[in-house]
């Protein structure tokens, strides 16, 4: 009798959603193609490849390298732009029933607040993921997510604009000292919650032609290899913000991995990598965690979000 | 045979939507293996009369850690494959003069094009090359369905020694051409468009780029093909390909950085 009371439900935010799973930005592109897989209103949400405000062409191939249990990829955020996104690839996906998280990417600060005054009165977008894992053009490139100021100036420039509208969901590197650090200056500037982990930086060298592999030279680590970072930063980041919730990602591909994103402290899990090899990971692994969930005695996701995070029984009394 | 291993595999009603051009991913490494990404590979024939009913053919070439364990899988495991993907290669209604050319093992889906080109009355004409012979891949039965086959090494250990673009331009100026379709590596699919750059020859080709997903959502096998009005924009080649207009591809840009819209 337990399935018919099972709460498979979780929020992000003010953001609410039947299921908690959901695709990673830059991994489903914009839906479309895996609704041949699955019906894409049947998971969580799907969550677009981050959009920039300008069409951009993106890095020069070669773009991937596999390596042990992940792979490396320098797309370069390769993109319509914001314009042609919101006429065809939203209405789109709104027709299809498809609850919609938006990512947005800005090379300036004041480009993140501009795409979000873009999104304020969208009809059908669940929340906006604020992708700072970008090179800021005006501090030498350094990117956003490693730079508390920077990354902090961002969250501050969506907020003016968004606040009260949707939820922002900030997107962090894993490529810092102190994740809960970062996390904490972002949520204290306004961010709603927290998709944690993006692609770790990695570069694979080409041993015949002695050059690096990638036209881009270095690429996003992903899949099952960054696997432990990702719980790792989930677990760090809850235990300094337990109030905050958390998007966990970073190599799932079966229920029980996003369960242990969820014990870690995640209230939704994307998957994203994954897909690439197998188009229905995302409804797969939807599956197998609602069946893991209930078969662990748990009636919600809510009851095992940071479940790991309890009190270990000490020794017992004599 | 030669450097390649034949696969045949036994697709059942799939076979009914494969088309010359069309490609296979395929898992590779088994259910605990550390390769995350499907292997891409050209569908080189389907046969809809077997004694399983469907099956499909393709040519390996045992390089990677991937195709060297499909190659070493045995007959009747089981395989977990999607099928059929990209575009295919375009048939002409009406009977033209097809000339066929193949580099490597890049030969294999010409042969499966070349049985549909002549039940469409079509002359298909055949050019393959390779660094060598054993590079080559030339099947037995797959000479009846071609007019005439002419193959080139670069080190002439078969065939003349060459390359296979030398015999292009020749044919063309003589008007024995009226569509080339190519399939192997990209230096030879961009000389192939060099050749009928400025001729009235469709050049319709095949191209080879890693790709992580196949099915559209990557982004990684992406190549600068040109607009109607002459900006760039970065196609994926396991969607809008693997097969593309020749002459729309901005060959000189592939892998090049500074590329604006």
């Amino acid at each position: 009798m337990r399935e018919s009371t099972f709460d498979f439900s979780t929020t992000l935010g003010s953001a609410w959603f039947p299921a908690p799973v959901f695709t990673a930005s830059g991994c489903a592109s914009s839906g479309r193609e895996l609704s041949q897989f699955f019906p894409l209103d049947s998971i969580g949400a799907v969550v677009t490849k981050s959009v920039m405000l300008k069409e951009r062409l993106g890095r020069p191939t070669p773009r991937m390298a596999e390596t042990p249990s992940g792979m490396l990829n320098s797309i370069g955020l390769q993109g319509p732009g914001i314009d042609a996104f919101l006429a065809k690839d939203v209405p789109w996906l709104v027709e299809n029933n498809a609850r919609v998280i938006v990512s947005i990417a800005g090379e300036t600060v004041d480009e993140y607040g501009v795409l979000a005054r873009r999104l304020r009165s969208v009809p059908g977008i669940s929340a906006v993921e604020v992708n700072i894992s970008c090179p800021n053009v005006d501090n030498r490139g350094l990117v956003f997510a490693c730079d508390p100021e920077s990354a902090k100036a961002v969250v501050d420039s969506v907020r003016r604009t968004l606040a009260g509208d949707l939820p922002i969901i900030v997107k962090l590197s894993p490529d810092v000292t102190n994740i809960a650090a970062i996390a904490k200056i972002v949520v204290d500037a306004g961010a709603d919650a927290l998709a944690l982990i993006n692609t770790l930086l990695g570069m694979v060298i080409n041993t015949e032609t002695m050059f690096p592999h990638l036209g881009g030279k270095t690429g996003g680590l992903s899949g099952p290899a960054i696997r432990p970072v990702a719980v790792r930063a989930i677990y760090q980041v809850h235990e300094a913000l337990p109030t905050v919730p958390i998007l966990g990602m970073g190599g799932v591909r079966t229920g029980r991995d996003a369960f242990e994103m969820i014990l870690a402290g995640a209230s939704g899990v994307s998957v994203g990598t994954a897909s690439f090899g197998n188009p229905s990971a995302v409804i797969q692994v939807q599956n197998e965690l609602e069946t893991l969930l209930m078969s662990k005695g748990f009636n919600s996701v809510r009851e095992a979000i940071g479940f790991a995070h309890r009190p270990a029984p000490g020794p017992s009394s004599t | 045979m030669g450097q390649y291993h034949q696969l045949l595999i036994n697709v059942g009603e799939v076979v009914r939507h494969c088309k010359p051009g069309n490609f296979v991913a395929i898992s590779v490494g088994g259910e605990n293996s550390s390769l995350i990404l499907r292997r891409a590979f050209a569908i080189s024939r389907v046969s809809d009369r077997g004694e399983y009913g469907g099956t499909m053919e393709l040519i390996v070439a045992p390089h990677g850690s991937g195709s060297r364990w499909l190659c070493a899988q045995e007959v009747g495991n089981s395989l977990d494959i999607i099928a059929p993907l990209g575009t295919p290669f375009g048939i002409p209604t009406a009977p033209v003069q097809a000339l066929l050319v193949g580099g490597g093992y890049g030969s294999a889906p010409l042969f499966g094009l070349a049985e549909v080109l002549k039940s469409r009355g079509c002359r298909v004409d055949m050019i393959l090359g390779a660094s060598t012979v054993a590079k080559i891949y030339a099947p037995i039965e797959g000479k009846r369905s071609v007019n005439s086959l002419k193959i080139f090494t670069e080190d002439g250990s078969t065939g003349q020694m060459g390359k296979v673009t030398d015999l292009i331009p020749g044919l063309i100026a003589d008007g024995q051409v009226d569509v080339i379709y190519s399939c192997g590596p990209m230096g030879m699919l961009s000389a192939i468009s060099r050749i009928t750059q400025g001729t009235d020859v469709v050049h319709q080709c095949a191209v080879e780029e890693a790709m992580a997903c196949g099915v559209g959502i990557c982004m990684t096998c992406v190549l600068p093909v040109r607009k109607e009005d002459g900006t760039i924009s970065m196609l994926r080649s396991c969607i809008d390909g693997p097969v593309m207009d020749g002459a729309l591809v901005a060959w000189e840009l592939v892998g090049k950085n500074g590329m604006t819209p």
